[in-house]
Formats: structure tokens, sequence, C-alpha cells
């Protein structure tokens, strides 16, 4: 499976990181070399066997539904780039 | 004591657990020691951030719990602490430009089990971006280097706990954490010829540890012997609320498991493991291994991971996929670096703007494949294809167990630690090779310790693994054990730095 530019320019909106029309070939480049070393898992025959969703055999843990934390707005804004007034502040969103 | 009180910081921790308990040395003497070592190390890079003075305040009252007769194993002792956890007041940035200032508001469960302890915290250590590489070259902070040099390159302490690796092996601490998603524990201990576990996934909380695969992240302990990873991991381990992937087993008694009899049990060799141009040496060290354990009693035997192959596949599918939804939380809006935005901008440029500023070029690389494989239409193709991969390699290791196999002897690396920029115009896949012996295990879950064995041709440490059954981590450890003391590694680098 190769990368085109189109593939690579969208891959990286989705991931929401900002590439450079000019870097766009070089990435594609790379991403495509990634994904043909992985296509050896095409000769694998992985007929009626599940995907692997747990590393080890357990069951999660429950616990009740009740708060456990709270009432610290200020240091869950200390690290903030930018808060105010006690929220997180970002651009302006809806027009 | 014969050693003066100035080298302390060469000592194991279970020599200084031993002085401190006799009263021979102070803690806060022991901290002073790795202290001085550290200011004279800062040509290794191993320490990013330092933190003395909480040294020296944990150091005080470890001295006060000891003459209270109230002293763990782990009391007084000067750690290292990997970059990836987060320590409350202390940058904690996973040697990434987008967490630049991030002062977490918490402690990590590791740390606060270390510091419950005793322990006491030297600082933070250097690591590749995320934990994201094999050679610690992707870090923002810069490269570490390893202690051990034999001409005049400077070499690689390999990734991503390079610092921890060459803070231990250049004697700056006692012992350091690391994590290993891939290699990243076991690779620069052989590297740097120190010795490091990985425990059975699920053994210690991964809470506060900044996230990068979580189905294959987990910590562990480096230091200088076996015996101090298993002092270092009781420590670390246990069941953790705040982990719901933390396993609520009762954690054993690691040191106590260290007889150093190994008779009867059964060693596999796995046949895939010698791959094609696998260099001489590493092929002998290899089979040097093997006769070591056999000539401790154990029986060697041949054995099949018929998968093998496919685990560097499977992790470069599954280890992007699972980072690039950890690292959506980097978005510039509740901590870590925001860009600068232009008239105009609005929050989809700050995301992608801040995103490239933030992250290096190998995590940019990776969260794309990640977010490729699991795009609409991929999904099946490669997402799901590699965790069906994942379940026959895991279903390998257990095929091998379920044969009476106690201990899996490997080599840990393909080669020994190669020099800093040797690989930067190489292809991203001939880094990812590096992880190629030590991957299968983190996709399986098990646990894998390497132990140094010997010197390459070129004067270079050389370490082999030993991979165990889930949760016997004891079990492991005391191979290790044998194979450490019949191997008599006790070479040290020259100092340079």
């Amino acid at each position: 499976m190769s990368i085109d530019i189109d593939t690579a320019r969208r891959v990286a909106k989705l991931a929401r990181i900002r590439v450079e029309e000019a870097d766009l070939p070089a990435l594609a480049g790379e991403l495509s070399g990634i994904l043909t070393f992985m296509e050896q898992l095409n000769e694998v025959d992985v007929t009626g066997i599940e995907p692997m969703t747990s590393v080890t055999p357990m069951r999660l843990k429950r616990r009740a539904d009740v708060v456990t934390d709270g009432n610290i707005q200020a240091q869950v804004l200390k690290n903030a780039p930018d808060a105010r007034e006690g929220f997180f502040a970002v651009p302006k969103v809806v027009e | 004591m014969s050693v003066p009180m100035t080298s302390a910081n060469t000592w194991t921790i279970a020599a200084a657990r031993d002085a401190l308990r006799k009263g021979e040395i102070s803690a806060t003497d022991l901290t002073m020691a790795c202290l001085t070592a550290i200011d004279a190390g800062d040509g290794l890079g191993a320490f990013v951030h330092k933190t003395p003075e909480l040294a020296l305040e944990q150091a005080r009252a470890a001295d006060a719990r000891i003459q209270a007769g109230d002293a763990p194993a782990m009391c007084g002792i000067p750690l290292g602490i990997k970059d990836l956890f987060c320590t409350k007041g202390v940058p904690s940035q996973a040697a990434s430009n987008i967490l630049r200032g991030f002062k977490p508001e918490y402690e990590s469960t590791v740390t606060t089990k270390l510091f419950d302890a005793g322990a006491v915290m030297l600082g933070k250590l250097n690591m590749d971006e995320f934990a994201m590489g094999s050679s610690n070259e992707t870090s923002c902070y810069g490269n570490a280097v390893n202690p051990w040099k034999v001409d005049d390159r400077t070499l690689t302490p390999g990734g991503s706990s390079g610092g921890s690796a060459a803070a231990v092996a250049a004697d700056l601490c006692l012992g350091a954490t690391g994590t290993d998603t891939g290699g990243s524990i076991r690779q620069p201990a052989a590297f740097t010829g120190i010795v490091g576990i990985k425990p059975t996934y699920g053994r210690v909380s991964r809470w506060g540890i900044v996230a990068f695969a979580s189905s294959l992240d987990q910590a562990g302990p480096m230091t200088k012997d076996v015996r101090d990873a298993a002092i270092f991991l009781q420590a670390m381990a246990g069941h953790d609320p705040k982990d719901s992937t933390s396993a609520d087993l009762a954690v054993p008694d690691f040191e106590a498991a260290l007889t150093g009899d190994i008779r009867g049990k059964k060693i596999g060799l796995p046949r895939e493991y010698r791959m094609d141009g696998m260099p001489a040496e590493i092929e002998k060290l290899w089979a040097d291994g093997a006769a070591m354990l056999r000539d401790a009693g154990a029986e060697i035997v041949d054995i099949s991971l018929p998968h093998t192959k496919y685990a560097l596949p499977a992790y470069y599918v599954i280890a992007p996929a699972e980072a690039s939804s950890n690292l959506a939380r980097y978005d510039g809006v509740r901590f870590g670096h925001r860009a600068k935005l232009a008239q105009g901008d609005g929050i989809t440029e700050m995301y992608e703007k801040t995103r490239a500023e933030g992250f290096g070029k190998e995590v940019q690389r990776r969260v794309m494949i990640g977010t490729y494989v699991l795009s609409a239409g991929f999904y099946d193709a490669y997402y799901n294809r590699a965790r069906k991969v994942r379940a026959l390699i895991k279903r390998d290791f257990e095929q091998v167990f379920a044969a009476g196999v106690d201990a899996i002897l490997t080599p840990a690396t393909p080669s020994a630690a190669f020099g800093l920029g040797e690989m930067s115009s190489a292809d991203p896949i001939e880094m990812y090779l590096n992880d190629v012996f030590t991957v299968t295990v983190n996709l399986a879950g098990l646990p894998g310790v390497s132990v140094p064995v010997g010197l390459s041709a070129q004067g270079l440490p050389l370490g082999l693994q030993l991979i165990g059954r889930p949760w016997e981590e004891g079990d492991l450890l005391n191979h290790a054990y044998v194979l450490e003391r019949a191997a008599g590694f006790v070479a040290k680098p020259a100092k340079w730095w």
C-alpha cells in the first residue's frame, strides 16, 4: 500500500498536525515505507483468530460509582497555557 | 568500612541498604555522593532536571526512619526517575517540547510507592520523546551518552530509557526507573552493561506514567545487578485501584527467590531468534550463556516460536495506533505548550500548530501511522490483523510454557551500542530492528530481563535476555541471578566524562 500526497495530507489533518505542503512528498514516502514493512502481516493465516483485546486474562475491576475526587479547580487549571475565571480559555469556536 | 564514603555512589542497592541499617553511612552522605557524581557527569546528558534539595530533604527523613528502626529495603536509596513518570511539582515532560513547563499536581503510583518506602529522588532522567526511540536521540533535551567509550565516537546508551541506563552504568545513582513498551528497559540495559527487567504486564501500576501504548507499557527497575532488580521491583510492584489493568495479585518476595539453584529447570532457545546475518559474537554470547545455564544444572532445549518474524510489524501497527489515541490529549488546552496563533486562527489551527511545534519528528511519524491504521477502511486491514497476529504470538509462548519450559534465553540486542548519529540517515525501520528480540515479550505481556554477560570484540557490553512465565518474576530473576554469577561480568566503563 503506497500513500500518495493527498492521503498524507488527509492523515496529517486527521492527526491534527500541521504539515507544510512542501513536506508532504517526503512524509508520504516515509509512511509508505513503514506500511510496506507492515504488509508482511498479510502472510499470516489468521483464520478463526480473535483479535487480542486483553494482555492478561482477567476481568476488569469494577468499583462503586461514587465521587472520589473533586474541588481541586486550581490544581486542574494550574498547568493550562491560558486559564481565565476558572475556565480553560481557547480561541473562539463559534462565530 | 574500607570503601571511602565518597565512592558510595558506586554501591549496589543491597550494599547500601545493609550499610545504612548498620549505621556505617547516612542516607544524607550517600545522597551527597550521588549528587556530586551527577554534577560531575553533565557530559552524559543523563539527568535533565536535578532535584538536589528534594533529595536531601528525603535523605534526612530517611535517616530519621532508619534511626527509628523503621527502614524498608529502599529507605535512603538515591534513585534517578525517568522523565516519563509524573512527579509532583517537578518537571515531567516525557522529553517532549509539548510538555515544556508541565509540573504535575500529583505523584505517579510508582514514585509514591518508592517515596513511601523511603527512597530518595535525585532528579529526572533523559529518554526518547514519549519513549519512542531506541537511541535516546529523539529527546527534546538532546542526547544521553553511553558512559562506555572505545574510540573517538560517543555511543548511544540505547533507548528509550537511555538516561536511566547511562546514569546507573556511570554510578550517578544506585538505580533508576525505566519503562518498556518494546524493549526500552532491556535494550539500554544491554548497551550499558547493567540489569533491567520488564515485569509482567499488570505487575506495576501505570498510573501517573505518561502513556505511550497502554497495552504494552510497563515500568521496571534498572540496576547494577540482579539482586538490586529484585529489591527495587519489590518496592514498585503491587495492585493499584487507579490502574484498571493492574493485577490484584500478591507480590512475592523477589529477593528470597534468588536461591541460585536452577537444577532441573528447562530453558528454551527459540530457533526463530537465530536471525540471518546475526553477528558471530552475538551468536557466541548466546551459546556461552546457554552453556552457563546447562553447567548450573538446567536442561537446554530447542523451541519454536513460529510467529516471531511478525512481531515487529505487528508492534509497529499496534503501538502507533495506541499512541495516536493517547497523544490526542496534547492539544494546547489543559497543559503544556500552546503555539502562538495568528490573527483569525481558530481552534483547529491551534491544535495543528501546537502539535506540529510540540511533537518531534519521530513522534509525529508514529501518531500519523497510528491515525492511518485506525482510519475508516484500514482498521481491519492493519489494526485488527495486527491484533490477531498478536494473539498468535502470545499463543506461541503459551504453548512453549505449557510444554514445560521454565524460561527462554535469547540475545537482548542484535549488536553492541552504536554511535550517536550513525543511524540518523537510516530508514526508520532500521532503528526499529533494534527491538527485534525484545518486542515479542511486550506483545505477549510476559516478564523479560536483560543481563550483562560479556564484552564485544571492541570492548562494549553485550547482554542476554531471559523471558519468564507470567507473574513469575521471582523465578525469572533467579535464572538471571545464576546467569549473572556464571558470567561474572564486572567490567565498568573507564571514566572520561
